[in-house]
């Protein structure tokens, strides 16, 4: 049990890595890994909030929309749930960490449309749906590596984007066209995780 | 029942639900707002200049607001803004001296000279970066008005090569200090007081050559001066605008006419 939960972290850190393997949450990847503070932080609150919206994702998904026969309704009822949940998770930053709240600045609210997150929600849904062995527990474990894997490139991402800073760009590379060139090596190199945690746990 | 209901029932309850827990998070966890800051806030001037030494008016209003920082650090504003947020405060506001900028040289091109033909790019950073400046003083006002630039308040010109700075438009928000390059350019009260208008280090021989108004340390200001204002130091003279009356007999005594009120 504990074997295949570890499995599920690692792989959804590594091989499955949101950002770098299956390109969601592009933007704030891009928008705010422009320094290391705020990527921690941007980071810190995507985890929160995966993690949270797949603990309220999946009950209303399986007690409600399941037995209503209404499954086509999960990507506007989980859109709903997350941004309600982005908007708590506002409140509570203002009252008890101004610093974090002024420096994640416009970056929180984009949370709610963060195709990450409901990504997230949603692709637990599918695998659970094809494989009877992925449970609640596995379902919470994925978004929490999720949220790591998310911390883990945007931290990366961020280095390099400082070391773009301070190198010698042709002009007409200079800026996002670097940016995106840098950001697909970056996701090319995470292609040599691949087979990696299956092999490994086994 | 009509499936078509059901969700409308799901979705909407679910919005209710949300709804319901923000409205009671939005109170129960509400930021009380720092009335008093917000109050302040709106009589300083909003040019988040930064003279005070915080991070834009924001800051300052609230270091005010909770009693950290003093009234009248707020330069562009002046006696009036310090009323005003004595007002708000409910404090006594004291008297604030109006301060100004001024530029330590009067090496016009009347006074000194050019050492060589420059060409490169028309900044002083440029230049002083390049050649230590163009003048044949290494210690005078360039002249690009890097300055100038910097100025928001259009207080400073740079007539016949040597930048001045406009007592009455300058609002002493010390961002021509922060850019001079020769570090010429300091905050004065503005009151009828001396000010040595030189910068040169060198011996007076050295100084004679590169410029006829500059200090040359010759400490005649400082034998005249009744209250003990005036010193010499690393052949240059510098008056402590605190002691001095503005009495003029050092502008008197100097030679190189380098001391102006």
């Amino acid at each position: 049990m504990i074997k295949s939960l570890v499995a599920v972290f690692l792989a959804a850190i590594l091989t499955e890595n949101y950002v770098l393997s299956k390109f969601l949450g592009i933007c704030p990847f891009l928008g705010v890994s422009k320094k290391l503070k705020t990527a921690v932080g941007m980071s810190g609150a995507v985890i929160f909030v995966m993690v949270l919206a797949t603990a309220v994702t999946w009950p209303i998904y399986q007690s409600m929309l399941v037995p209503a026969g209404l499954e086509y309704l999960q990507t506007i009822v989980f859109i709903l749930v997350i941004a309600g949940l982005v908007q708590l998770v506002e409140i509570l930053l203002k009252k008890y960490m101004p610093p974090l709240y002024n420096s994640l600045g416009i970056y929180l609210p984009l949370i709610t449309t963060n195709c990450a997150v409901l990504g997230v929600t949603m692709l637990v849904i599918e695998k659970a749906s094809g494989d009877p062995a992925f449970t609640y527990v596995s379902a919470l474990v994925n978004a929490l590596g999720a949220g790591v894997g998310f911390l883990v490139a945007m931290v990366m991402f961020a280095g390099v984007r400082e070391r773009l800073e301070t190198s010698d760009i042709p002009q007409t590379f200079k800026g996002l066209p670097i940016t995106l060139v840098a950001a697909s090596l970056v996701a090319i190199s995470f292609l040599g995780f691949s087979g990696l945690v299956e092999n490994l746990i086994k | 029942m009509n499936p078509i209901v059901i969700a409308i029932i799901i979705v909407a309850g679910i919005g209710l639900v949300v709804g319901l827990i923000l409205a009671v998070a939005s109170i129960v966890f509400a930021v009380p707002k720092n009335e008093m800051a917000e109050a302040v806030l709106e009589v300083l001037p909003g040019a988040n200049c930064g003279a005070c030494g915080f991070s834009g008016c924001s800051g300052y209003a609230a270091a005010l607001a909770d009693g950290s920082a003093e009234s009248g650090l707020c330069a562009p504003g002046g006696t009036q803004v310090v009323k005003a947020v004595a007002k708000v405060l409910g404090k006594d506001a004291g008297l604030v001296e109006k301060k100004t900028a001024v530029v330590h040289c009067v090496g016009s091109c009347d006074n000194t000279d050019t050492k060589m033909e420059y060409d490169g790019i028309k900044t002083c950073k440029a230049a002083s970066v390049l050649t230590g400046g163009t003048g044949k003083c290494g210690f005078g006002c360039i002249g690009f008005g890097d300055c100038v630039n910097a100025c928001e308040y259009d207080a400073i010109r740079v007539c016949n090569g040597v930048a001045v700075v406009n007592p009455e438009s300058c609002k002493a928000c010390k961002k021509c200090v922060a850019v001079c390059p020769k570090n010429i350019i300091s905050i004065i009260p503005v009151k009828k007081a001396a000010v040595v208008r030189c910068s040169n280090h060198d011996k007076g021989g050295i100084t004679k050559k590169a410029c006829t108004a500059g200090c040359i340390g010759c400490m005649r200001c400082t034998k005249v001066c009744p209250t003990g204002a005036i010193k010499v130091e690393n052949f240059l003279a510098s008056i402590d605008s605190s002691l001095c009356t503005g009495c003029g007999s050092c502008m008197a005594e100097c030679k190189q006419g380098c001391i102006t009120m």
